[in-house]
């Protein structure tokens, strides 16, 4: 049953992600994206993590999506041109790419051949993920609020109108 | 049960295909959604590992990912409608500049 959840979420991610980057259409490409966090949620689920499974939905696909469709629809973009490429050394890359991904697979397939996930445990629940990060990674946590303040005055100083 | 090398399969893929949306696409709004894909997929190893070593400090690293992420994003789409409104393009081979 597991095995099935697992095949629906990590087809309906893999074809948002591809959806993502067939469309010229950004705007199309943000909404795939989102069905991809989606079904990431549903990963992030089934491995038990609920803690980042909510915070997955909330901040990512309610926060930084909302924000990326905003600013599409604002700048009113036109569909993307149909020539993709014009740099056609990018197409030689492509293979050492390739080949370097199909290795990675195949020593994560040869070094965790059939490694059941522990189950039962309380790794996820927000209780453990909050007293970790309020005891151990307390100073990392401070500092995170500090980038987001920068961040926000970053962006208010750049989109102000002169 | 499902084996952890399937997510770190899916995670790889992912990446993968992030990285190729940063490679091919022109817009640049599409580029930065390339990027968010490839973090999204580096959260799933993290919370893959996370879950196979029972330890929780993996997805106390997905939670800092995500914070990084949002900033990014705010600075972002900010300097994107600076660049929008300067030079009336997103494509990234006519404004490869950030000076003005």
């Amino acid at each position: 049953m597991e095995r099935v959840f697992f095949l629906i979420f990590a087809g309906v991610a893999i074809g948002a992600a591809l959806n993502l980057l067939v469309r010229r259409n950004p705007l199309h490409g943000a909404l795939s994206l989102l069905v991809a966090l989606g079904a990431l949620t549903g990963l992030y689920v089934l491995l038990g993590a609920y803690f980042i499974a909510v915070i997955q939905v909330i901040v990512y696909a309610g926060a930084i999506m909302v924000l990326f469709v905003f600013v599409i629809m604002l700048l009113n973009v036109r569909v993307e041109e149909t020539r993709l490429d014009r740099r056609p050394y990018f197409k030689w890359l492509a293979i050492p790419f390739a080949a370097l991904l199909v290795g990675e697979i195949g020593y994560i397939l040869k070094e965790f051949p059939t490694n059941p996930l522990p189950s039962g445990q309380d790794v996820g629940v927000t209780a453990t993920v909050g007293r970790e990060l309020f005891t151990r990674y307390l100073l990392p946590f401070e500092v995170t609020s500090v980038l987001i303040l920068i961040a926000t005055i970053g962006a208010v100083i750049l989109a102000r109108r002169e | 049960m499902v084996p952890i090398s399937w997510y770190l399969a899916v995670a790889a893929v992912l990446f993968t295909i992030g990285a190729v949306a940063v490679f091919v696409k022109r817009n640049i709004i599409s580029i930065l959604l390339g990027i968010e894909l490839m973090l999204n997929a580096v959260n799933l190893t993290l919370v893959a590992f996370s879950h196979a070593f029972g330890q929780v400090d993996g997805q106390v690293l997905v939670f800092f990912v995500m914070v990084v992420a949002a900033a990014e994003a705010a600075v972002g789409l900010a300097i994107v409608i600076l660049l929008f409104r300067h030079r009336e393009t997103l494509n990234v081979d006519e404004a490869s500049l950030l000076k003005l």
